[in-house]
């Protein structure tokens, strides 16, 4: 134990490599997984914004929907990853016996983030070959750097809302909430419709979720937004986050003290 | 506690693992009840007990995976979860899996790299009994398979100290015949073992030294020898007009169940006990005497075997 550090961090990393490569196997394999996370929010984009717009008057819709899609499509992976992967685990047993080897607890969630990721930053491509190519969005380079880092980012977040619903709720239960949250959300918080053409009282009501001030986040980098300050956006985002993972700590002391 | 035969002092210092004066509750429910155990060196170790008797509770009190209420948890002189004792430390759990998208192969490699010094996976295919199954989804096996890749997983690490949560619940004869012969495996292999079960004939088959735990009391530890021979004798199975309370206060009766119309009554003195019986109730019928087997061994141990299910 108190041997020298650096093999320690090489062991932890190439845990951390491997626990990754292993669940973003696990989550490819599983169909139900698989499909809806990176399918959903490419044909939604292929269908409103490219098929829909195509010849219409504006690039506007397309641009606005390249934010607000991309959030929507890490919210998918990192909601379904951490809520029903997690919730599965727990109640199978796995995350039990993998807690009485050596495995690091932060191997074991980095896995989680970086195969959010990784499914995050193929819906992110996927989304940008279309709205460059297919429906003409025109932005500047380091327009869609900011899109990109930004949609990336959001996979913290999410994830937290994800381990808060895979803490707390028993498998069969999980897969359902964690459905209202990413419909629920995503819908309230305007990433399928501009919030502004929603009523006021939801426009209100989006303020408590991650998914609203990621997209306004994302809408502020192409000057869609509803232009309040990003100091707000992210005082709550963190805010709303530190929240989750307090939630989280609590669910799974609970389920220690079983 | 007072159960202790001769052989327990320590015979090759301190144990591997012990629980000292361990007491733990589920709300109301006394799951231990102020419960010693030790595992020592080199040992198979049978802790046996019917459902509910507290041996799941015991072992995850020693791998750290429940918060110790009151008394003292120690392995390998450190407590339970410590890093250094889930190196040197494997779990089978009673558990339904790991995930199932991933293939035997994929799981061995993984559990394989948590450990410094890991058995190569090819032996523990091997141990396993799982050469031809390692390409396949954990998913797509049966139960008995799925139970010997948890088996594996559990030797992944080269451990000196491996707990096996009851290993063949579940599984068909067969599937527990073979599953046993990996398990002697172990031992053959110099390491130490802690197996719960309840079943008498699997504790019987596999363990050096056999605790017997009910309502999360220890009530009986010894060889499988010295346990059975606890409770040497016969059964006697009958109808009679006799009530159970009375055949019970017999001196010859050392348990009595009834089982749909019949008695079975285990004693080590049936000729005496059934002159008695005749003098009472002539009309005694359908009567059968046997050896002993070992389950009603066990019952007659824990001492109220027609209530195996319930209590705690």
């Amino acid at each position: 134990m108190a041997a020298n550090t650096r093999p320690a961090l090489f062991w932890h990393l190439r845990i951390a490599l491997l626990e990754t490569r292993f669940q973003f196997l696990s989550s490819l394999r599983l169909p139900a997984f698989a499909i809806p996370t990176l399918l959903f929010p490419v044909f939604f984009y292929l269908f409103f914004a490219v098929v829909f717009q195509s010849g219409g008057p504006s690039l506007a819709a397309p641009t606005y929907m390249l934010a607000t899609y991309g959030v929507f499509g890490v919210l998918g992976p990192s909601i379904f990853g951490f809520g029903v992967g997690l919730a599965q685990e727990r109640d199978t047993g796995a995350l039990l016996l993998k807690r009485t080897t050596p495995m690091p607890a932060g191997a074991f969630l980095f896995a989680r983030v970086a195969t959010a990721a990784i499914f995050g930053a193929v819906v992110i491509g996927a989304l940008f070959l279309l709205a460059g190519f297919a429906a003409g969005v025109e932005l500047h380079r380091s327009q869609w750097f900011s899109l990109a880092g930004i949609i990336l980012a959001a996979v913290l977040p999410f994830s937290a809302i994800g381990l808060a619903i895979g803490a707390w709720a028993k498998q069969q239960a999980a897969v359902a909430v964690v459905n209202l949250v990413f419909i629920g959300m995503s819908l309230i918080s305007g990433l399928w419709v501009p919030i502004d053409m929603l009523p006021n009282v939801m426009q209100d009501i989006a303020i408590v979720f991650p998914a609203f001030h990621l997209g306004q986040l994302t809408l502020k980098v192409i000057d869609l937004d509803l232009g309040r300050p990003i100091w707000f956006h992210l005082v709550l985002l963190g805010g709303q986050t530190a929240v989750c993972l307090v939630a989280a700590a609590l669910g799974f002391r609970r389920f220690s003290g079983r | 506690m007072d159960p202790t035969p001769p052989a327990a002092a320590s015979e090759t210092g301190p144990p591997l693992a012990s629980l000292s004066g361990v007491s733990h509750r589920y709300g109301d429910v006394l799951a231990l009840d102020r419960l010693d155990l030790e595992v020592r060196k080199g040992e198979v170790l049978a802790v046996l007990g019917p459902n509910g008797a507290g041996k799941t509770t015991a072992v995850s009190l020693l791998l750290g995976t429940l918060t110790l209420q009151s008394g003292a948890a120690r392995v390998f002189g450190s407590v339970p979860d410590a890093a250094e004792v889930r190196r040197r430390r494997g779990a089978m759990l009673q558990v339904s899996g790991v995930p199932e998208t991933l293939t035997v192969a994929e799981h061995l490699a993984l559990f394989r790299a948590y450990y410094a010094a890991p058995l190569p996976t090819a032996r523990l295919l091997e141990m396993a009994g799982l050469q031809e199954l390692r390409d396949r989804r954990f998913g797509k096996l049966s139960g008995g398979q799925k139970q010997r890749v948890m088996f594996a997983l559990a030797l992944a690490g080269d451990p000196e100290l491996v707990f096996l949560d009851e290993p063949t619940a579940g599984l068909d004869l067969d599937g527990r015949r073979r599953l046993w012969d990996e398990i002697r495996g172990i031992k053959a292999a110099g390491r130490t073992a802690v197996l719960t079960t309840h079943y008498l004939e699997e504790a019987d088959a596999l363990a050096d030294r056999i605790v017997v735990i009910h309502r999360g009391r220890l009530i009986a530890a010894g060889s499988p020898e010295e346990i059975k021979s606890r409770t040497a004798g016969r059964v006697v199975r009958c109808v009679t007009s006799i009530g159970l309370e009375t055949v019970r206060a017999f001196p010859e009766t050392a348990s009595a169940e009834t089982r749909g119309q019949h008695f079975e009554i285990v004693t080590g003195a049936p000729e005496a006990l059934l002159r008695r019986m005749f003098q009472l109730d002539s009309g005694l019928s359908d009567l059968t005497v046997v050896g002993v087997g070992l389950e009603e061994a066990f019952l007659a141990l824990t001492g109220d075997g027609a209530d195996p299910e319930g209590g705690a």
